[in-house]
């Protein structure tokens, strides 16, 4: 199906200074769209998650936006390096984030288990050496 | 609540009125996305941009600077645009905590890992 609207962001490698401009965007649109509440603020905080994640962990990738008729869907997609032991990252205060991202006041490890709270479906999938992908549907009342 | 902090109000002498019902202090910015909701006040030592992004996302409207520190003014400016109330005291976050807490504010409820293993 055809999303309504659909916004991608790419979000590079340790720029710091940028990082939270792609999700700040992703609440406006879906703020303008009629989203709002509950499900505006667990997207926004998801988004900002992974969009740090992004930031702090990954070689670079792409954050998208996808709106359906009742459903909202983030992926979040990068080009490496992978996750090494999935389990081991969901757990809360699971963390290798670099002294620059703790200084920030991240790499808590409290990133992927807040992304599956706040989002309705949570998936995840890494290869290590090619990447990670990352998908959240939040359901519209 | 500017009173008991003793605190300068940079951001939104306008809206000293805006309720707040509970309070949370932390500088981890992921355990603030991960409990606070937006009828909570942040008070945090940490003054990068960050601490005023996840207030955005969060769509809080009260935020304290402990001991004294004071963040840019880039970083005051979006404060301003998402229309927060930014406060900055010299007491630590420590005693900042002590005296809102004595003042009647809570914080709020944290679900922990604890909770399941202790469900177990
Ligand atoms: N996109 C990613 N690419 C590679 N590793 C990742 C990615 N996202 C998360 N990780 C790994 O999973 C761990 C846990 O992530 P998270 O729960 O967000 O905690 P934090 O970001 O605070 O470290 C990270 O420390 C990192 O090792
Ligand atoms: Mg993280």
């Amino acid at each position: 199906m055809e999303p309504l609207y659909t916004g991608s962001y790419h979000v590079a490698k340790d720029d710091y200074t940028s990082a939270g401009h792609a999700s700040a965007d992703i609440k406006r649109q879906l703020k303008q769209i009629g989203v709002s509440g509950d499900v505006l603020r667990r997207v926004a905080v998801a988004s900002y998650e992974v969009e740090l994640n992004l930031v702090i962990h990954s070689l670079g990738g792409d954050l998208t936006l996808n709106v359906y008729p009742g459903l909202v869907e983030l992926i979040s997609s990068d080009i490496g390096p992978g996750i090494p032991d999935l389990k081991m990252a969901m757990k809360e205060g699971y963390s290798t984030a670099s002294e620059m991202a703790r200084s920030l006041g991240f790499g808590a490890g409290m990133g992927l288990p807040n992304m599956k709270r706040n989002a309705d479906d949570f998936d995840i999938k890494s290869t290590v050496g090619v990447g990670t992908t990352i998908t959240m549907g939040f359901h519209l009342a | 609540m500017v009173t008991v902090l003793n605190a300068k109000v940079l951001i939104g002498a306008d809206k000293l009125d805006t309720p707040v019902y509970t309070a949370c202090c932390s500088d981890l910015m992921s355990d603030v996305l991960a409990f606070v909701d937006e009828k909570t006040v942040l008070i945090t030592g940490l003054t990068n941009p960050h601490v005023v992004r996840t207030s955005e996302m969060l769509d809080l409207k009260c935020l304290v600077f402990a001991r004294g520190k004071i963040p840019t003014d880039d970083i005051l400016e979006s404060a301003d645009e998402q229309g927060l109330v930014v406060l900055a005291t010299k007491l630590t976050a420590f005693s900042a905590c002590g005296v809102l807490y004595q003042m009647g504010l809570r914080g709020v409820p944290v679900p922990t890992q604890w909770d399941q293993e202790d469900k177990k």
